[in-house]
């Protein structure tokens, strides 16, 4: 930034900075995580199927 | 108001209705009507937290803070997409969803309470949500009316009525499906306002270097003029005044920090930064949208979507903020924000009213409403959810979770709307009772929540005590010592005869700094020195 000093100019950057890392995160991580085969993930999945079908 | 002004109003409300009523129709259960089913896009995840922690007065009142103080705000929004999105949604969020899946929560006390296996705990959260979350609603119910009053020139209590008529029927309709239906499309909004309004102001200002670069000769001009006079010759809150004082807290210019442990680095660092981009971690209603994805894939998509959309927000509005200085003193007669505008508070509405064309000034509204309607419905089923579920179903196991939730956002937007009625011109304490909660739920809530996931050494009477540590000791900062809070509140004064009962810089550092540590040693200590948990109940929230 023009005209700033140290300090503005480091939260300037590291705000741009962290930006990008969510967006590295995000982009590197898009497709990963998708399967959660935990117990607790199936018996809600299984309670909320029982609740449908009862609707 | 021409036609095509009245058409994108229809047309903006048939849409909020139409999504209302999507989330109506998707709401099958007290899972859908809470957690939104836990099924949520991360579109609608990420943007639904970003809009529902982006409130009108993040971007009028803290744009206006940046006319004032400058770009040393920007360390806020590096904590807002450093803390608030990427720590959030990539160490806490999975972790939360896991537990809340295991431990079948809907709300946020809720988790903790089955996480440590307390009803008091569940309550006790509940209850602070139901204590301070309606005047946090208040600040921002009366902020959003302002607005619509002020641009369609009609009755404050008419748009009041008006306004929240329309977020209570999508809200009770539509729970949480539609509550983050809603708020994607006003983030959306919110997003292209801000995008626009950054541009036309670089280009106003001949480009970015240029524009930032006139920030000096500006502050030499306007308050560099003002060393000669003190603080007494000048009428006690007006422009001058407000300047004079930044310049006595250590500030030196709209592109400087201002001096190092003084005043207005306290305030800048401890109660801005550190008081909202910690703060932000223990927001019950944003802590629940954690809840609301079905699995670590929606989260990292999140952190991509949040950590643009943050970055947008408050990083657009510091800057656009403190750029304003330079503006008004190249077309308002060599005159700074301040002094153009009058008030912190209005530089951001007058600036966009005389600076940005007329159509952007439209568009702005509209962004304005939906950072007050996001907000709002999310803080109205979040207050519905702890009078619901929280409450009372903890008192009458059997009562239908939906109809005492629906039942709750009713009691509660009443009683905020009440609130906003009595008092069309924001009382000193309502003004600060964003602020107010954001170290209340951090101090009471960050220790419990954090430990509660990762340290199973955690116990319930540690958690107990923390809680209480951080309510007495952040409860007792705001009343008698933090300058802001203590003055508005008046007890301070009342019983000793002075705003604050320390003096010197302390009264300058917030409110989190000192009450969070002593919550967190107090979950500590009483934690090792408490009976550990029950290892099958361990089990329960842990393993998989």
């Amino acid at each position: 930034m023009t005209g700033a000093d140290f300090g503005v100019n480091l939260a300037f950057y590291l705000t741009i900075f962290s930006t990008l890392i969510c967006v590295a995160y995000g982009t590197l991580n898009w497709n990963k995580g998708s399967t959660d085969k935990s117990k607790g993930v199936k018996n809600w999945a299984r309670t909320e199927d029982k609740i449908d079908e009862g609707l | 108001m021409g036609a095509f002004e009245n058409i994108i109003i229809i047309l903006y409300l048939a849409l909020i209705g139409y999504l209302g009523f999507l989330g109506y129709k998707q709401t099958k259960n007290t899972t859908d009507y809470l957690i939104a089913g836990r099924d949520t896009h991360p579109f609608i995840m990420a943007l639904s937290y970003g809009a529902t922690f982006i409130s009108t007065a993040a971007i009028v009142g803290f744009g206006g803070v940046a006319a004032w103080l400058g770009n040393s705000l920007l360390w806020l929004t590096f904590f807002n997409i450093i803390i608030g999105i990427f720590a959030a949604f990539v160490f806490l969020g999975n972790p939360t969803r896991k537990m809340g899946y295991r431990l079948n929560a809907h709300t946020f006390p809720e988790l903790l309470g089955k996480r440590y296996n307390s009803k008091f705990i569940q309550m006790f959260g509940g209850s602070i949500v139901l204590l301070f979350m309606p005047l946090y609603a208040t600040a921002v119910l009366i902020g959003g009316t302002h607005f619509i009053s002020l641009y369609f020139q009609v009755d404050y209590h008419a748009a009041l009525l008006v306004f929240s008529l329309i977020i209570t029927v999508y809200v009770i309709a539509g729970g949480l499906k539609g509550v983050m239906l809603t708020d994607a499309l006003q983030g959306t909004i919110m997003f292209i306002a801000m995008i626009i309004l950054m541009f036309v102001t670089f280009d106003a200002l001949g480009g970015i270097d240029q524009a930032f670069s006139k920030l000096d000769n500006v502050w030499t001009q306007t308050v560099g003029s003002l060393s000669d006079t003190s603080l007494k010759e000048l009428q006690p809150g007006g422009p001058d005044f407000m300047m004079k004082l930044s310049t006595l807290w250590g500030f030196t210019g709209w592109n400087s920090m201002p001096s190092f442990m003084g005043p207005g680095w306290l305030f800048v660092i401890t109660t801005i930064t550190l008081g909202v981009g910690i703060g932000v971690l223990a927001q019950p209603q944003l802590i629940v949208r954690f809840m609301t994805v079905k699995s670590k894939q929606e989260l990292n998509r999140a952190v991509l979507i949040g950590g643009v959309f943050i970055v947008s927000m408050t990083g657009i509005i510091f800057i656009v903020g403190s750029l304003t200085n330079a503006w008004y003193y190249e077309f308002n007669d060599g005159k700074n924000a301040l002094q153009s505008a009058g008030s912190i508070g209005k530089v951001i509405p007058h600036f966009i009213n005389t600076a940005m064309p007329k159509w952007f000034s439209f568009i702005f509204l509209f962004a304005l409403i939906s950072a007050a309607m996001s907000t709002l419905s999310s803080q109205f089923h979040t207050m519905g959810t702890a009078v619901g579920r929280d409450l009372i179903q903890q008192i009458k196991p059997k009562s239908n979770s939906v109809t005492v939730t629906r039942l709750g956002i009713i009691v509660m937007i009443s009683f905020s709307v009440s609130l906003a009625y009595a008092f069309n011109e924001q009382p000193a304490i309502i003004a600060r009772s964003t602020a107010i909660f954001f170290a209340l739920c951090a101090s009471i809530f960050l220790p419990s929540y954090i430990a509660g996931l990762f340290w199973k050494r955690m116990t319930k009477k540690g958690a107990i005590a923390s809680m209480l540590v951080g309510l007495i000791s952040s409860s007792f900062w705001l009343v008698f010592v933090h300058f802001k809070e203590a003055k508005a509140l008046g007890i301070a004064k009342a019983l000793t005869g002075s705003h604050s009962v320390l003096s010197g810089k302390i009264i300058f550092v917030d409110a989190l700094i000192i009450a969070l540590p002593l919550s967190i040693i107090t979950a500590i200590v009483v934690s090792l020195m408490t009976k550990k948990m029950d290892g099958k109940h361990l089990d329960k929230c842990f393993s998989d």
